[in-house]
């Protein structure tokens, strides 16, 4: 069977194109079909940001200013909330976490999606000195 | 059902029936002819006769925005306009039924500029003709008041959930002052009764998200389901219709007919202009002429089946299209015209552009205009240029 053959016909859709979010509750977390948390966009990506947790502060700047909620946090043994991880499968390499870092050197840097996180932790670059 | 009887322009009769509806939001952006449905409305509100919202906007497109942000959130919504705010809001009355939100809008009708004008014509009902909305047409204040109540009921029919304009003559029907019955508050309200939201975006236990994007593969079979509500509210109109008329006395078809059984020549048309044709009938039937009038009150979904019954045996027909075409014939005929050749009639075809910016269409006009007709009717065939003018001033213009 085709891929085709698995969409819907025009009568079996709500009324005004409308998309549900989960499947029953919201609290029991089963997302729809529809959802976007099922779908991956990661090959919208040219560039991915890597995270480097020697330098980062946990200023959580990243966080707030995702515009796709990519960057996922947590929280450490104090109940400090901490940077987490990356959401590959949603990030789509905008690189606005990037820009908003405010370390020196950045804890957050853009490589080409294909590059192994490990390599990209040794091309980190050193800190620049003030002029 | 007693009814009280009062003295009412379209304004107020549409205002009126919005109060009755105990509507949610009404967001809107006044401009003339349709203002004082605003103003009244706004009044309603300070006087704490109503407890929904009014939300005063900064634009046309922003009404039917705020509108579509109302419906889709659960609630009740009505706005209106006219001419230029009508174009402003076009974007969005496409959002409000691709979404399939039931929004009344009150549309009185006044031309398009440029030059700018504020009187009667309908071309922004001409304009709005695809956006997905069903159209109907009051031809006075006692159609505006019976067809809102009728609207709010149509639109929020589970099987229909499409917005329903109320289109309405600027000036004409807006600020003509007439005797009029109404329902007291509470029939009126028990008629339409109460909102029924359906998906509604401010359920917390359901999220949903209305207008996403649906690419080839989907976007097909949504228009496809809009089209099918939209053929299915011939049914649900019929009915309601039929409801109001049980409760008020009062009745109203897809297309109204005037003296059509044996006519000979027939004017088809919308708006204020079919009372005074009903009088030019009266006029020449008086003189022994055989002529009707067909006023149509559905303008989409278009009741081609109900007009096909009145047009089989007539001689000639003249349609009447209150817009300018540009470059064609008239809206209103091309509906015509297709009935026509669907049915394998073979009436004599004229087409009038009559009444732009308000200028008037007497009686005398009409008069003049079914003399017209009769001359092909005894000629077996069209003696007359297609499309005509009439009450126009310099030489004489005519197309084909």
């Amino acid at each position: 069977m085709t891929e085709e053959h698995l969409l819907k016909g025009w009568e079996e859709f709500e009324p005004g194109a409308t998309l549900f979010s989960f499947e029953g509750k919201p609290d029991q977390e089963v997302h729809h079909e529809n959802n976007s948390v099922q779908h991956s966009v990661a090959d919208w990506r040219v560039d991915k940001p890597v995270h480097n947790k020697e330098f980062c502060i946990d200023c959580q700047f990243c966080w707030v200013y995702c515009p796709d909620t990519s960057i996922i946090p947590d929280v450490d043994d104090k109940g400090k909330g901490i940077f987490g991880h990356i959401d590959y499968k949603h990030c789509k390499g905008c690189g606005i976490c990037v820009d908003v870092c405010p370390t020196n050197p950045k804890s957050l840097l853009m490589f080409a999606d294909h590059l192994p996180v490990e390599e990209a932790l040794r091309q980190w670059p050193e800190k620049e000195e003030k002029k | 059902m007693e009814q009280n009887r009062i003295v009412w322009d379209g304004n107020m009769a549409a205002s009126q029936a919005m109060r009755q509806a105990k509507i949610d939001v009404v967001a809107a952006y006044p401009i003339t002819p349709s203002t004082p449905i605003v103003q009244n409305y706004s009044q309603f509100v300070a006087d704490g006769d109503v407890d929904g919202e009014f939300v005063m906007v900064e634009s046309e497109h922003s009404a039917m925005s705020a509108c579509v942000g109302a419906a889709s959130a659960g609630g009740r919504v009505a706005t209106a306009t006219s001419s230029q705010g009508y174009a402003l809001m076009i974007e969005v009355l496409y959002q409000a039924s691709g979404m399939r939100l039931p929004i009344v809008l009150n549309a009185v009708n006044r031309a398009l500029a440029a030059p700018l004008n504020i009187h009667g014509d309908h071309s922004d009902m001409y304009l709005g003709r695809d956006a997905g909305w069903i159209n109907m047409v009051a031809n006075n204040p006692q159609e505006v008041y019976d067809l809102n109540l009728c609207a709010f009921k149509i639109a929020e029919d589970y099987s229909v959930r499409l917005p329903v304009a109320v289109n309405q003559d600027g000036f004409l029907v807006s600020h003509t002052t007439e005797a009029l019955n109404y329902l007291p508050d509470d029939e009126a309200y028990k008629f339409i009764g109460d909102y029924k939201p359906h998906n509604p975006m401010l359920d917390p236990e359901k999220p949903v998200t209305y207008g996403a994007q649906t690419e080839g593969e989907w976007h097909y079979e949504h228009k496809m389901r809009h089209e099918h509500a939209m053929y299915n509210s011939f049914g649900v109109i019929e009915k309601v219709l039929a409801e109001y008329k049980e409760l008020s006395g009062r009745e109203y078809k897809f297309v109204e007919t005037y003296q059509v059984d044996d006519a000979e020549e027939i004017i088809i048309c919308m708006g204020s202009v079919a009372g005074t044709t009903q009088l030019a009938v009266d006029k020449l039937r008086a003189e022994g002429k055989k002529v009707g009038l067909v006023s149509v009150r559905l303008w989409r979904p278009f009741p081609k089946e109900e007009l096909a019954k009145y047009l089989g045996k007539t001689k000639t027909i003249t349609v009447l299209d209150r817009s300018a075409p540009l470059g064609s014939t008239g809206a209103l005929y091309n509906e015509v015209a297709a009935v026509m050749v669907d049915n394998g009639y073979n009436a004599v075809l004229l087409n009038y552009v009559y009444g732009l910016g308000g200028r008037d269409m007497t009686i005398d006009h009409l008069t003049e205009i079914f003399n017209s007709a009769k001359e092909c009717s005894d000629a077996g065939k069209r003696v007359k240029p297609l499309i005509q003018t009439i009450n126009l001033r310099g030489k004489e213009l005519s197309f084909y």
